[in-house]
């Protein structure tokens, strides 16, 4: 460990440096357009097109455009709601639980992730317009008067508008100690687009310098709606899970539903939360911020739930299997061999097994193969929505499953794919990086703020391992606590000063800060 | 002619509801007050957020009142609605005559301009556990507690005094969530344009839903637009063994296509009728007389 130390520059020689480096790095998405900028945005845009142009011709032509019909009531569009929904849950665990749970590496990835929330959650909502058989009277959610409070998705609607609100303040309140900082670099610059960017920014309430108690109010917030975003992400899942539980079908009906949905949706946002901090450090040449150890640590994270999904998906099986009612024994029969064999035991591996393995296994757990997990998740997890909700759907319920063979004359069940969802999906998902790139030369990548904040307390923090060094020590507890809480709580916000609780008091040697060597990359990364 | 005769007991709309959504939100933004915020706000604030979380206090109660409901066993029909109905409409079918025509599928079609495969009275053809076939004529069960209806985030369904599940197609908004909720599939949407319809005698309403609408749920009805002026339902009338019954628990008395009319009560009874998929506690109205060796519950359709 001092080894390593000795090689890394000192914080304080170059602190300056850093500084500068960060707040351009960060606006370097604002400031400069890359040259494969406009050529992404025509072609992502092309793909929306498509898809609108395809709800287009289901508005006009019904819903039986998109391969429904009565015993294949609900498919590919519920799919996509209930996955593109869960997707946005990476931003609020990698923002707020790694916030809660003080993980001070998570800072540079604050920002991609609670900007893939706040862009893939719109994009999900937007599914009830192709759900719904007559979109055009979609305002009846909105109105009271005719609203039923014991409808599972009237309360999706609550729901997940809530959750759209809080995702949004959750993106807004870390932006505004940015703000300024953004400003100032706009400053003077011409084009419409750099006055858009000043205008938008003082309308956010950010053209002056934050002063300190602000930043401390600011800080108590996020604190704050951090932990109200957590029960607000579970319940958006769960309340989606019971508009499929509130039935009788076997493989709708299941207790475990609410949990199963909320696991997968975490799985499947941190997998997202990793395919965009990848591509943003590549294009947006972030690699001195973003280390590949950031992607080994979402890496466990995500085979985490990984684990507990495929622990949740064994159970349901297993469960199911054993019951002695027909229906469901034949759903569970199936799914594991019979007619959606491909799709399940497909889901299995690739967002089962693989991401498992890819961890267990040193020498594949680098930055390449967390992506290549995380893309496998991501896929793989929308094929096991759709396996989830299209077989239930075509099971019939007054004809037996054996008639049910001659009648289920579809591509999944009664179900055929048609190009008009497959289009609308694809237009979704071209939608998210789409917005991403549009939001992203608004708002700076990375939390200049924050970032800097914690900088500077490893920089105190460094400083005071020296300290330490040189005094003679007794107790180099002691020495290393005193010097460091009054500095660090007097000027860092209310979330960070117990994470400056010097880990001397844990008893580790006062060089190793938790695992967060000092030095310029402490924040960022790890000198190794 | 009186046209429409039902109570429509449509859930009405309590006064905490439109705080409802924003159960969480005034409270979250409480305690952080945004910057711009000036600080006296904060009792308006804070009496919103208060308010606003009551509501939604209140709102899950009533939701867990309406569950509550929705589990306890139906009352008897007799004592049971505050509104008295004059007939309480219900169904029975005797297997044992049914040949699988289809007639009355056909007939219904007709009347209500129906396409092909929106079958409101379906067929099934069924096998005993002998091996042998026979035909299970399945409308609409009329449950005394229909699961479709509390689950339609718009209140689109609802269930008539005189104890017909029906369908709001002017307000449906096609979430298809109670199709998920039948057990007995008895419902269909409209996945293209609807049959076209000639002028009707009145316009469409959920009781007489011709023609139907794109984009919306339908289903059998019981021709509920008829019964008032003494008619029998379509399917009932043009059944030609004369399986299907209307009947009226009010009055005790069904009848069928065929003119024969029986005590509702006995004809049940003396012909240990039965009802399908009674163990969901959805208390059909529909009662099926099973022929020798016929049992619903297990037998299985053949394709």
């Amino acid at each position: 460990m001092s080894d390593q130390q000795a090689s890394v520059p000192s914080p304080l020689d170059d602190g300056v440096r850093a500084r500068e480096d960060l707040r351009s790095a960060a606006m370097r998405p604002v400031l400069e357009r890359q040259r494969w900028w406009w050529p992404a945005v025509v072609v992502l845009g092309a793909v929306v097109v498509l898809g609108v142009v395809a709800w287009a011709v289901q508005l006009a032509d019904g819903l039986g455009v998109a391969g429904y019909n009565d015993q294949a009531f609900w498919a590919v569009y519920e799919a996509d709601l209930v996955a593109f929904i869960g997707v946005s849950y990476g931003g609020a665990v990698v923002s707020a639980v790694l916030r809660l749970t003080k993980a001070t590496w998570r800072a540079p990835l604050t920002r991609i992730a609670e900007a893939t929330a706040l862009v893939t959650l719109p994009v999900g909502m937007l599914f009830i317009v192709p759900h719904l058989g007559s979109p055009q009277r979609i305002w009846e959610l909105a109105w009271p008067p005719y609203w039923n409070l014991s409808s599972p998705i009237l309360w999706d609607f609550f729901a997940v508008s809530t959750y759209l609100l809080a995702t949004a303040v959750f993106f807004y309140l870390p932006l505004i100690a940015d703000l300024p900082v953004a400003a100032e670099r706009l400053a003077g610059r011409p084009g419409l687009r750099a006055r858009c960017c000043r205008l938008l920014y003082r309308a956010l309430g950010g053209a002056h310098e934050v002063s300190v108690p602000r930043r401390r109010l600011i800080e108590g917030s996020i604190g704050l709606v951090a932990i109200m975003v957590i029960p607000m992400a579970v319940s958006v899942h769960s309340v989606l899970s019971f508009a499929f539980a509130s039935s009788s079908r076997p493989g709708y009906l299941e207790t475990i539903f609410p949990v199963y949905f909320v696991v997968a949706a975490l799985y499947s946002g941190i997998a997202l939360v990793v395919l965009t901090v990848a591509a943003a450090r590549r294009l947006f040449h972030l690699e001195a911020f973003i280390h590949p150890r950031h992607f080994v640590r979402l890496g466990f994270l995500l085979v985490a739930f990984g684990a507990a999904y495929l622990y949740l998906t064994f159970t349901e099986y297993l469960i199911d299997g054993y019951s002695g009612t027909s229906g469901l024994a034949a759903w569970v029969r199936q799914d594991l061999t019979g007619r959606y064999w491909v799709p399940f035991w497909f889901y299995f591996v690739a967002a089962g097994v693989v991401p498992l393995v890819i961890m267990m296994v040193r020498r594949a757990r680098t930055m390449g193969g967390v992506v290549t997990a995380a893309g496998l998740v991501v896929g793989a997890l929308w094929v096991k929505r759709l396996v989830i909700v299209i077989p239930p759907a075509t099971e019939p319920l007054v004809r037996s499953p054996l008639a049910a063979s001659g009648v289920l004359t579809g591509d999944w069940g009664t179900y055929h794919f048609t190009w008009v969802p497959i289009s609308i999906t694809l237009a979704a998902t071209a939608a998210v990086p789409l917005l991403l790139l549009v939001l992203f030369r608004f708002v700076p990548i990375l939390p200049i703020a924050e970032m800097e904040e914690l900088e500077s307390y490893e920089e105190e923090l460094a400083e005071a391992v020296e300290i330490t060094a040189r005094t003679p020590q007794p107790s180099p507890r002691g020495a290393a606590s005193r010097p460091l809480i009054p500095p660090a709580s007097a000027c860092a916000p209310a979330t960070l000063t117990t994470a400056t609780t010097p880990p001397g008091r844990l008893g580790s040697p006062p060089g190793d800060v938790g695992g967060l060597a000092p030095g310029r990359g402490v924040a960022f990364g790890w000198p190794r | 002619m009186t046209r429409r005769p039902f109570e429509q007991d449509r859930p009405v709309p309590g006064p905490e509801r439109p705080e409802a959504p924003s159960g969480g939100e005034p409270r979250a933004a409480r305690k952080p007050a945004p910057p711009e915020a000036p600080v006296r706000m904060g009792r308006r604030r804070f009496l919103g957020g208060a308010l606003a979380g009551g509501a939604g206090v209140v709102a899950l109660g009533a939701m867990g009142e309406r569950l509550a409901g929705g589990a306890q066993p139906a009352v008897a029909v007799q004592s049971s609605p505050s509104v008295p109905a004059a007939h309480q409409w219900a169904m029975v079918v005797d297997l044992r005559y049914c040949n699988g025509c289809k007639m009355c599928t056909t007939a219904c079609e007709t009347a209500h301009y129906l396409h092909a495969d929106q079958t409101w009275i379906d067929v099934f053809t069924m096998t005993n556990a002998a091996g042998e076939n026979y035909f299970m004529p399945r409308p609409c069960m009329m449950c005394e507690d229909p699961p479709c209806v509390p689950v339609c985030p718009v209140s689109a369904n609802f269930r008539t005094a005189e104890g017909i599940t029906l369908v709001d197609q002017s307000r449906c908004i096609g979430t298809r969530i109670c199709m998920n909720a039948c057990p007995y599939q008895a419902r269909y949407f409209n996945w293209g344009n609807p049959r076209p319809a000639p002028r009707q005698p009145f316009p469409q309403e959920p009781s007489w839903p011709v023609p139907q609408v794109k984009g919306t749920v339908g289903k059998c009805v019981f021709c509920a637009a008829m019964l008032p002026s003494g008619k029998v339902p379509e399917c009932v009338a043009k059944c030609p063994m004369g399986v299907l019954y209307l009947g009226d628990l009010e009055s005790d008395v069904a009848v069928n296509g065929l003119g024969a009319t029986v005590k509702l009560s006995d004809f049940l009874a003396e012909n240990d009728a039965v009802k399908f998929k009674e163990s969901y506690g959805t208390h059909p109205r529909c009662y099926y007389i099973p022929g020798h060796g016929q049992d619903l519950e297990t037998d299985t359709e053949t394709a």
